[in-house]
């Protein structure tokens, strides 16, 4: 009997969490899919946003997301594998940057963007920018996709770097060759997890890439996150609440739609690299 | 019996005569020790490696067998709290030297582990990696030096048909054929077995130990095994590790047959029978 009631509060648990996503979405796009059309999606917002699309913001928000995830991917990767690869167990500076990782992944966002303001911004004189903005993030989500990446790496069977070794591999070689394909989904789920949260920050980038709502020109220009023009018409403009929902049920399948790609990037490359 | 009743074989026991031919010491080890930070595990080994022979470690577990073999190719550089002692000369060079370039020994020294650890990538993949990381590119070349291995390890005919298939996909034995394939291609002059079959099925085991036998005379092989039958088959030469006061001693070195047939260590002989370890 307890058995069984155990089971059910197991399953009601799962089943409350599919109802709370479904509830999300239902009252998104109850409320925003009457705003939602192609022309939405590439008109530039008009009436401080309650009318118009989202053309420019939608374009400001992918040029910030490109921009994270360039600077983020390499640098994270390189720090990952030097944690994994380079430092031994109980090293002290691995185990401090490890330490400060876990500090950093745990900083609440805006204290980010108070830092990109004042050093991107104005130290490196970069000012209000997509590259501001997208610099900033990559800061956010590295603690995040670093920590991820550097288990996935870590877990990697350790017969096959031995076997590397003893066949006079180098270590690049066997990182490049076994290790980081093998560790490659480990290092998409990390990814993943920072896209969604890069795509989600408000306040990060209103103090770094601020809140123009023009079609930016270059990454020097300031442009509009989909987050942050979500966060302005439900908070600054009265009767935006159409639009608002609108955008965030855009917001949202692109999240699903990144993380699509870059689940099947990483199977692609998986595939292209292993044999497992 | 009867009928040669007046023939009487005075030969007894096998003893440690002249060999037939002078064997060659292609590895000369010299008072080696091996410790895990402050934990002791091998102290003052010392043996000499004949070229072209089956050496063979036996003992019970934890004596340091495996120990002695890591250090020969260095691999107990992988383990950061490890440190050796003494000398192993190969040519006259003492291979624990910090300034030995570790890579280019490696690829004179093969080494088969106990678990087969084919790489997850094609069977063909497999064998082509290490050849293009020591600097082969030629393709031709390179399809000879596969076919040859695969050959030599007798796995061709069972997998020439399908090479670009996951070497994962083949079976425990299979696997660790392609491991030995896979030392072999690069051409090495010695080969560290690490109880290559004990973690395979009998059949498989078999045709390892085959493979084993075929090396003799063209490689020079050390391995470790804990199948005395299987010590006594394959090897020329064999080496009786013991724990003495938890550290792991060389007891006696010898030829194979005498050293099974006549012990000098009542250790060894106590091991051999059964009655300790």
């Amino acid at each position: 009997m307890s058995e069984r009631l155990f089971a059910m509060l197991i399953y009601l648990a799962a089943a409350s969490i599919m109802a709370l996503l479904f509830w999300i979405l239902a009252d998104l796009s109850y409320q925003g899919w009457s705003h939602l059309s192609f022309d939405f999606l590439i008109e530039e917002p008009a009436n401080a946003g309650r009318e118009g699309g989202i053309g420019p913001i939608l374009s400001s928000t992918l040029l910030i997301i490109a921009v994270t995830l360039l600077a983020a991917l390499p640098l994270g990767l390189a720090v990952a594998i030097w944690l994994a690869e380079f430092t031994r167990r109980g090293d002290r500076l691995g185990q401090s940057v490890r330490l400060s990782l876990d500090v950093l992944a745990g900083v609440p966002s805006i204290v980010f963007g108070l830092f990109g303001n004042a050093f991107f911004c104005i130290y490196l004189g970069m000012g209000f920018s997509i590259l501001s903005g997208g610099l900033t993030l990559a800061c956010m989500i590295l603690p995040v996709l670093i920590r991820t990446s550097e288990a996935g790496i870590t877990a990697v069977n350790d017969a096959w770097r031995q076997g590397a070794s003893a066949l006079g591999m180098s270590k690049s070689s066997a990182i490049y060759h076994i290790l980081l394909p093998a560790a490659s989904p480990a290092i998409a789920a990390g990814l993943i997890l920072g896209i969604g949260r890069a795509t989600a920050e408000t306040a990060a980038l209103i103090f770094t890439s601020g809140y123009v709502d023009r079609m930016p020109e270059s990454l020097m220009d300031s442009g509009r996150a989909l987050s942050v023009h979500i966060y302005d018409l439900s908070m600054n403009v009265p009767g935006g609440d159409g639009a608002a929902h609108a955008s965030a049920l855009v917001l949202i399948s692109l999240v699903v739609l990144l993380s699509i790609v870059a689940q099947g990037l990483t199977d692609r490359y998986l595939k292209r690299r292993l044999m497992v | 019996m009867s009928q040669y009743s007046d023939v009487t074989f005075t030969l007894g026991k096998v003893a440690l005569a002249e060999p037939c031919c002078v064997p060659k010491a292609l590895l000369q080890v010299s008072d080696l020790s091996i410790a895990y930070g402050d934990r002791k595990v091998l102290e003052t080994v010392s043996l000499d490696i004949y070229k072209g022979c089956i050496t063979a470690l036996i003992g019970p577990s934890g004596c340091g067998k495996t120990s002695f073999l890591s250090s020969i190719n260095r691999l107990t550089d992988l383990i950061p709290s490890a440190t050796t002692e003494g000398t192993i000369l190969l040519d006259g060079k003492n291979i624990l030297d910090r300034s030995v370039d570790t890579l280019s020994l490696r690829r004179r020294i093969g080494m088969i582990f106990q678990k087969p650890n084919p790489f997850p990538l094609s069977i063909r993949r497999n064998l082509e990696l290490p050849l293009r990381e020591h600097g082969l590119k030629e393709r031709k070349l390179l399809r000879e030096k596969i076919e040859k291995a695969l050959r030599d390890v007798g796995l061709w005919a069972e997998v020439k048909d399908r090479l670009e298939s996951s070497a994962l996909s083949l079976s425990g034995g299979q696997q660790q054929r392609l491991c030995i394939a896979r030392a072999l291609v690069l051409e090495p002059e010695i080969l560290l077995m690490d109880e290559p079959c004990s973690a395979l099925d009998p059949i498989s085991s078999a045709a390892v130990e085959e493979l084993i036998i075929r090396l003799r005379g063209r490689y020079t092989v050390v391995i470790v095994t804990h199948n005395l039958a299987q010590a006594k088959r394959v090897a020329n030469y064999a080496a009786f590790f013991w724990m003495k006061e938890r550290v792991g001693k060389l007891i006696e070195f010898g030829q194979c047959q005498h050293l099974f047939d006549a012990p000098s260590d009542a250790l060894t002989a106590a091991y051999i029978q059964g009655i300790k370890g």
